[in-house]
């Protein structure tokens, strides 16, 4: 058993949530994800490890159907029956020189630490951080002592320049002429992202999230087209260049379950109205 | 003389097992178990021992289940096999112990049925003293608690090491929890059996993929003995145009999410599984056999198996080949699929396949299939499985620096002992490739012994 050591909401369906772990902080490096089941009827929730410490890790979850729900909703005290990590590659942290992080909504959460090991290893760092409003604009004050230069964008214009991450990136580009591009985001993003550089044929790392079920290169739910290719992202990945990725395909794999997600959640408010009521 | 024929087992009805996940075979009761260890001969030279990799004493058991004595039945079989209840229950017996039974080369008449008797016995439950104290100061670390893990820990155990088993999944069983469904093996049996195997001492630590959570160099630092049973548990697909399509599986991702997470209780358990109406599953072994069936019982209303060889080269279980017909399944011969066809949402819907007719042999010893020109069709279906083989785990190449593999990358361990390098052994599908799980049983019994002796050597 894992316990919930805090709990703080940083956006309106936004926790960061640090839990008890004896020893994921002794191999976690950036870039790589745990994998989750709360309770013995639980689903394998993978979330990407945003810090680790002695004896704790850190995530940063988005609420957004049944399982993450209940995550979210347990307090400090509680526990969940099962962690397994570190899983996936680290990023290949080194010095470049001048390098660009964009983060998107939640993904915002797993691009820190490799902001921050970058900076540490010696990179000047650029970074754009978007989402779609202000109020979901997460851990900016974290990220500003490893970045050199911040550019901040919202859906509404409610904070830094109004659009997606895409407009500020093309004045990166044009401005720093960056030699890497990291970005973690809606695939959606990291599609449009990854379509920008290769215009302007810099290499950009995405960490993809494709549905998983082990995490351990055992099933194969997690394939993606790279290059061509059959890559398992929780083997081979996360990480891939963004520009050689089948997005189109990717995206539909994503929404493969949208019906039985939708079941889960209402079955899970139901229960949750009965209990309350 | 004795009786031609086993005393058949009762099985659930084929119209009630297609909608439940209850065991099909029902077993023996006291009398058809009685009834049939009397067919035993009890051969003083008794072949049918050389047929079980693990050397089971099967005309001791049966004689002490003749004499109504459970107990002891109970101890002879966990002498030799620390998993009873589930060998009983899958063991390919026909190709093994049950092949060399001298009743069954009587002609006209079938060899006593061991496994059956195994399982009868097994099921009373019978606790025996068991808790073994370490009294060998040593420390030995399995990696995966599949069959061929759970034995060598069992058996080092009862030896008096302290033994610690590092698990990837939550629970321990291998391929007999995540990928051999209820209906054939139910979970309970396993975490009975899994159960004996704590109560001989061993420790058992969850969650951790060793290569990946921690450092397989730190196992081998900190243990004075390893042993690597780890399987064979990467999933092979055919690689045809389409094959990232929504709706086409692994039969390691399908089964799974059923068996593994418990699927087939979905919602009341999270983890969702597809099911739909038209279902291709492809292969023709007994993975493909336990997909198909699962398939129809989470409700697809035609499960289609396509086999690019004949009948013939089947090698699936022709029992569990019968059960699957019995069950509805219906099973397309010299069909190969060469492309998956989607929709405008990436959703398959249908399967371009070509006839095949068989040639020469290949090295497999079984006749070459041929496609035969202009033979395309497209069979429609909304959903695939392809159940092919699986292949060792990448991460092994990665996460294993130290272990020499051999051209299959599997890895290339001594036959007779399991040994790799100094203190590190390795058994069953990791070493094998996709095999059996008696046979896995047997790999780790003889690492163990291997083990044992290295230790006790070294001192
Ligand atoms: C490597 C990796 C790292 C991730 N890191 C984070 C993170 O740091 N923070 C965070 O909030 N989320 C992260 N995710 C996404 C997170 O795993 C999903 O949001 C979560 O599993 C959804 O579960 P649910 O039951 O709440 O939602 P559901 O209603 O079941 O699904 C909602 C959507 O989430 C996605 N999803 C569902 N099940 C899975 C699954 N088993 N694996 C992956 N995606 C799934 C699908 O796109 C689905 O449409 C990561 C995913 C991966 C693969
Ligand atoms: C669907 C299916 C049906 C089958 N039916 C039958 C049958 O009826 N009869 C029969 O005899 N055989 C059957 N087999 C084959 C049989 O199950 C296998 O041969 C047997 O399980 C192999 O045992 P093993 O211990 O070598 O590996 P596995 O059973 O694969 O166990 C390996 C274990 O190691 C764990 N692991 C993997 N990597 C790591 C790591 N790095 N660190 C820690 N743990 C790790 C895995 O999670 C797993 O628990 C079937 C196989 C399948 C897939
Ligand atoms: S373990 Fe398998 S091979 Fe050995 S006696 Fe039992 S059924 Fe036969
Ligand atoms: S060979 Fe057959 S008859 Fe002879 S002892 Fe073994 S099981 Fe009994
Ligand atoms: S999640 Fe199963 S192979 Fe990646
Ligand atoms: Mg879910």
């Amino acid at each position: 058993m894992y316990a919930v050591l805090s709990k703080k909401r940083i956006a309106p369906d936004t926790y960061d949530i640090w839990l008890s772990h004896p020893d994921i902080y002794r191999y976690a490096k950036p870039g790589q994800f745990l994998i989750i089941r709360i309770d013995e009827f639980g689903e394998r929730i993978p979330l990407t490890i945003a810090s680790a410490e002695k004896d704790r890790v850190r995530v940063i979850v988005k609420a957004v159907g049944k399982s993450t729900y209940k995550l979210c909703a347990m307090n400090e005290g509680e526990s969940v029956s099962d962690i397994v990590g570190p899983l996936g590659n680290p990023s290949e942290i080194e010095k470049l020189g001048t390098v660009c992080v964009v983060g998107g909504g939640v993904g915002i959460a797993p691009l820190f630490p490799v902001a921050r090991a970058l900076k540490a290893a010696g990179n000047e760092v650029i970074g754009i951080l978007g989402a779609a409003n202000k109020d979901h604009l997460i851990m900016v004050d974290e990220f500003r002592p490893f970045l050199d230069r911040l550019y901040l964008s919202t859906d509404d214009g409610s904070a830094g320049i109004k659009g997606t991450v895409t407009n500020p990136l093309k004045e990166v580009i044009a401005d720093y002429s960056p030699v890497t591009i990291w970005a973690i985001g809606p695939m959606v993003m990291m599609k449009f992202v990854s379509l920008l550089a290769s215009q302007n044929d810099i290499p950009c790392w995405v960490s993809l999230n494709p549905i998983m079920v082990d995490g351990t290169g055992m099933c194969g739910a997690c394939r993606a087209e790279v290059g061509g290719e059959m890559k398992f992202a929780c083997v081979h990945g996360p990480e891939f260049d963004g520009r050689l990725v089948n997005w189109d395909e990717l995206i539909k794999r994503q929404y493969q379950y949208r019906e039985e997600e939708r079941v889960a959640l209402e079955k899970y408010v139901r229960e949750l109205g009965e209990k309350d009521g | 003389m004795a009786e031609k024929f086993k005393v058949r087992m009762r099985e659930l009805d084929p119209s009630e097992r297609v909608n439940s996940f209850e065991e099909v075979a029902l077993g023996y009761t006291k009398e058809e178990a009685i009834a049939e260890a009397k067919r035993c001969l009890q051969c003083k030279h008794k072949p049918c021992v050389s047929g079980c990799p693990v050397g089971i004493d099967i005309p001791g058991f049966i004689k002490a289940l003749r004499e109504d004595d459970i107990e002891k039945s109970t101890r002879i079989l966990k002498d030799a096999n620390n998993l009873p209840a589930i060998c009983g229950r899958v063991c390919p017996q026909e190709k093994q112990c049950e092949l060399a039974c001298v009743v069954g080369k009587i002609p006209g008449s079938e060899p006593v049925a061991i496994g059956r008797l195994e399982r009868f016995v097994a099921d009373q439950n019978i606790s025996l003293e068991t808790a073994v104290k370490p009294s060998v100061n040593k420390r030995v670390a399995v990696i995966g608690a599949g069959p061929a893990g759970l034995t060598a820990a069992a058996d080092l155990a009862k030896e008096g090491f302290s033994v610690t088993v590092f698990e990837a999944f939550h629970t321990a069983g291998g391929v007999l929890v995540y990928g051999i469904p209820e209906f054939r093996l139910p979970k309970e049996i396993v975490a009975k059996e899994v159960e004996f195997v704590k109560s001989l001492g061993v420790e058992f630590r969850f969650n951790q993929i060793i290569g990946r959570t921690i450092p397989f160099e730190e196992i081998k630092n900190e243990y004075d003995a390893v042993f690597i049973g780890i399987g064979a548990g990467a999933p092979r697909f055919m690689g045809i145009p389409g094959s990232n399509h929504n709706n086409i599986f692994s039969s390691s991702e399908y089964l799974t999410r059923t068996n593994l997470m418990k699927a087939y209780l979905f919602p009341l358990y999270d983890t969702p599984v597809k099911i739909k109406d038209r279902v291709a599953v492809i292969g023709a072994g007994n993975v493909t056999m336990d997909a198909a069936r699962t398939v129809k019982r989470l409700g697809a209303k035609e499960v289609h198996v396509v086999y690019r060889r004949s009948e013939e080269e089947m090698p699936a279980r022709i029992e569990e080949y019968h059960h699957a017909v019995e069950e509805g399944i219906i099973f397309h011969w010299l069909t190969l699929p060469v492309e998956y066809i989607g929709d405008i949402n990436n959703n398959v819907t249908g399967m371009k396949c070509v006839k095949m007719t068989l040639g020469e042999p290949d090295d497999s010893g079984r006749r070459r299939p041929i496609q035969i020109e202009g033979s395309e069709f497209v069979m429609e279906v909304d959903m695939v499985i392809e159940a092919i083989g699986q292949t060792p785990n990448a991460i092994l190449k990665a996460g294993f620096p130290a272990v020499r593999l051999n051209k299959w990358g599997s890895i290339d361990a001594d036959e007779a002992s399991g040994r790799v390098d100094e203190g590190i052994y390795a058994g069953g599908d990791i070493v094998t490739g996709s095999a059996t799980v008696i046979e896995a049983m047997g790999a780790g019994k003889r690492s163990a012994r291997a083990i044992k002796s290295y230790l006790l050597r070294k001192g």
